[in-house]
């Protein structure tokens, strides 16, 4: 893999005088490589790119589109939710997109609860939604470890049972939200895969949950994916701070940034 | 007007203007998502048979987006040119196909060239509704339209390339050397175009810095571009940065442009201000606009006097936004926005070459980001089919970021690889200003093409040092 970039901020010359080598052994490109994550210095064959380049980038390329095409696997979840200590009940809905297909075409219908869905009417704190978006990969592999986190952080919080949503966008945590009887709901969604980032899992805080709520009425904090992208006790850290300042505020989305509560760095 | 034909025994109605353009449109999500598709493949062809019949002139007597509530209606009305129009004045949309069908294979781009200020976006939409992709390909190819400001651009038998060196945190040690990556591979004659990671005007000024450092201290002949928003760029600008061009993404409407925050006043005094530091050597056109099909939809700014409209009729309406600020460079940015919009790679090739055509024909130096994300079905095949095809549509440029995987954005453009192979399948070169400083630089071979350097060879030594 393409190393991280220098610490000290400067590129390392070619044939450093220091030592007579390049970085990175034989490679002549080293000097580029070692500044950015970007493929750089590649090579050519002819004008196109060297064999093994090319299939370096079609290799990441498969694996994000696999982790979009995957099926959210419930039992999967179950299990590592088990297996982390979250003990909470856990159902499942699906949203009025039958099929992959649609849902990609249609995020309309991934916002909405499938007809005759039923969620038992509560009282809660905070209700937690795992939706698959477009990656159920980072659901699969992240969403176990963060709610644990987040639970631990909340002793005296009501929590409603643990909704599994199906070919789900952010927005359906709304109607569940609202069917649940919670105060806020926290959406954890497998967010759209990069070529190095197929399993990045984003958290998606709204209060007062009811369908019609605007993008700019939630909070997020996005690249949850251990050990690459933000770990689960840092989101957790990071979204206790925002659940309680919007506990006391009564509200989410730009107010709570308003209120000097900062976001990460997406 | 009656808008019905009968078709395999049916008989098939549109309700108004805005909906015979909507169904006349080759299939793609968006319109689906919008609710404005063809219901059927016999519904869409009988509304081309209805729109061939319309008079061009009729999109000037009836509008799509009303003129009292909409300034991009106005900008384009009060600033079409009659004479230009003149020649094509009495066609339908029909005729005018043909029309210019016989002029491009006459090779007369100057009659198709002249035409751009007549027309408006909405007649060129309708006829390149009834167009098939490769006559999109051959009316582009003989539709000039050049530009420059320290670089030529649009030049027949030329293809450039905005080199595009993102990076997550905006580093600059990473961002050069991409940068230096892509020069050695002969890109960034379009513009060496940056989006910034944040929005902030000091991180927009660095940037403009550094990259004006790079060009400065090897004196490239190309231009430098932080694709901050516009007002970013103000205060970039009132601080003395060294901006070459105003870049914003524009849309089809008026609402669609609250949405992206900027206004028609904001954008001719970004303009002003950009033109007053006086930064070009072969011209003077200072802005850069980005667009995309399903940029008003995804903002709920879609809608006209007689409901939703169609998302291509609205990407060329964003072009008769951008061509009244005489930009130097103009791209759509065909994949980027989602399979909800363009699904796969028939759709994102065929919408490509239609925004490429369109905004041609409308005097616009028109160039395309051949791009994807991962949840569209589209691959590397799909790119290289849209690439090549926009090279023989004399494209006038291309984005090309360090193996086709842009770390910021994280999505797939071209790659700069795949540039020289464009370049060199259909015979193009970059643009003569940047071509001659390759030759400079040691980095072109005797037939003129960019080579493959060792690292430890004169040219790549020398343009290496910037990264000490």
């Amino acid at each position: 893999m393409t190393p991280l970039p220098p610490e000290d901020g400067h590129l390392r010359a070619p044939l450093d005088p220091g030592d007579g080598h390049l970085r990175g052994g034989d490679d002549p490109w080293a000097l580029l490589r070692n500044a950015t994550r970007a493929r750089v210095a590649l090579g050519r064959a002819g004008d196109g790119l060297p064999t093994a380049r090319e299939l370096e980038f079609r290799a990441a390329h498969a694996a994000a589109r696999d982790a979009v095409h995957t099926a959210l696997d419930a039992d999967l979840v179950r299990a590592a939710l088990t297996a982390a200590g979250v003990g909470l009940e856990v159902l499942e809905v699906h949203s009025q997109a039958p099929d992959r297909t649609t849902y990609l075409q249609r995020p309309d219908l991934g916002r909405r609860l499938a007809e005759g869905t039923e969620l038992p009417a509560g009282s809660h704190d905070l209700a937690l939604v795992l939706a698959d978006g477009l990656s159920p990969r980072a659901v699969h592999e992240h969403a176990a470890g963060t709610v644990a986190a987040l639970l631990e952080r909340l002793p005296g919080w009501s929590v409603a049972p643990i909704v599994l949503a199906h070919q789900a966008r952010v927005a359906l945590g709304d109607p569940v939200g609202e069917a649940l009887g919670a105060g806020i709901a926290v959406v954890l969604v497998g967010e759209r895969p990069g070529l190095s980032s197929a399993d990045s899992l984003g958290l998606y805080l709204t209060s007062g949950p009811r369908p019609g709520r605007a993008d700019s009425e939630r909070n997020c904090i996005s690249n949850v994916r251990p050990p690459h992208g933000l770990g689960y006790a840092q989101a957790a850290d990071t979204l206790v701070a925002l659940l309680q300042a919007s506990r006391r505020l009564g509200a989410s989305g730009v107010v709570l940034k308003d209120e000097g509560t900062a976001l990460p760095p997406a | 007007m009656r808008r019905r034909t009968t078709l395999g025994g049916h008989t098939y109605e549109f309700a108004s203007l805005s909906d015979l353009l909507a169904k006349a449109t080759p299939a793609r999500s968006g319109d689906v998502l919008a609710g404005v598709a063809a219901e059927s493949q016999a519904q869409r062809v009988a509304a081309q048979v209805v729109l061939a019949d319309v008079p061009l002139a009729t999109f000037l007597d009836e509008q799509v987006v009303g003129y009292d509530e909409d300034d991009v209606t106005r900008l384009v009305l009060d600033t079409h040119d009659a004479a230009a129009f003149a020649p094509v004045a009495s066609l339908t949309v029909g005729e005018f196909r043909e029309w210019l069908l016989a002029r491009a294979a006459e090779r007369d781009e100057a009659a198709i060239s002249a035409l751009a200020r007549g027309l408006t976006p909405e007649m060129v939409a309708a006829v390149s509704k009834l167009m098939r992709n490769a006559d999109l390909v051959a009316v582009a190819r003989r539709t000039r339209v050049v530009t420059g400001l320290r670089s030529t651009l649009g030049l027949p038998g030329r293809l450039a390339s905005r080199l595009q060196p993102n990076h997550p945190t905006d580093d600059p040690v990473g961002v050069t050397a991409s940068i230096l990556d892509g020069l050695l591979h002969g890109s960034g004659d379009a513009v060496i175009g940056i989006n910034p990671a944040t929005d902030s005007p000091a991180q927009t000024v660095a940037l403009l810095e550094l990259v004006d450092a790079v060009i400065s201290r090897y004196e490239i002949p190309t231009q430098s571009c932080v694709l901050a928003h516009v007002t970013t760029t103000l205060r970039a600008l009132e601080q003395g940065a060294p901006v070459d061009l105003v870049f914003q993404s524009v849309a089809g409407t008026q609402a669609g442009n609250r949405g992206f925050g900027v206004t028609l006043d904001l954008l001719a005094e970004a303009r002003t201000a950009a033109l007053e530091l006086g930064r070009g050597t072969v011209g003077r056109n200072v802005t850069y606009f980005e667009t995309g099909q399903g940029s008003a939809l995804s903002a709920d700014a879609h809608h006209g006097v007689d409901g939703p409209v169609d998302q291509q009729t609205l990407e060329c309406r964003a072009y008769g936004v951008a061509r009244h600020f005489d930009p130097l460079l103009v791209n759509t940015v065909v994949g980027f926005i989602g399979p909800e919009y363009l699904y796969d790679g028939k759709q994102v090739i065929r919408a490509g070459l239609e925004d490429h055509f369109c905004g041609k024909l409308l005097g616009l130096p028109m160039g395309v980001d051949v791009c994807y994300t991962n949840h569209t079905d589209v691959d590397g095949d799909d790119t290289d089919t849209l690439t090549l095809l926009l090279g023989a549509a004399g494209c006038s440029f291309v984005i090309a970021v360090p193996g086709s995987d842009d770390v910021m954005l994280h999505y797939q453009s071209l790659s700069f690889q795949d540039v020289l192979t464009a370049r060199s399948v259909l015979d193009l070169r970059p643009a003569p200003e940047f071509e001659a400083w390759l030759a400079r630089m040691d980095l072109l071979d005797d037939a003129g093409r960019v080579r493959e350097l060792a690292a430890d060879a004169p040219a790549a030594r020398a343009l290496l040092a910037a990264a000490r």
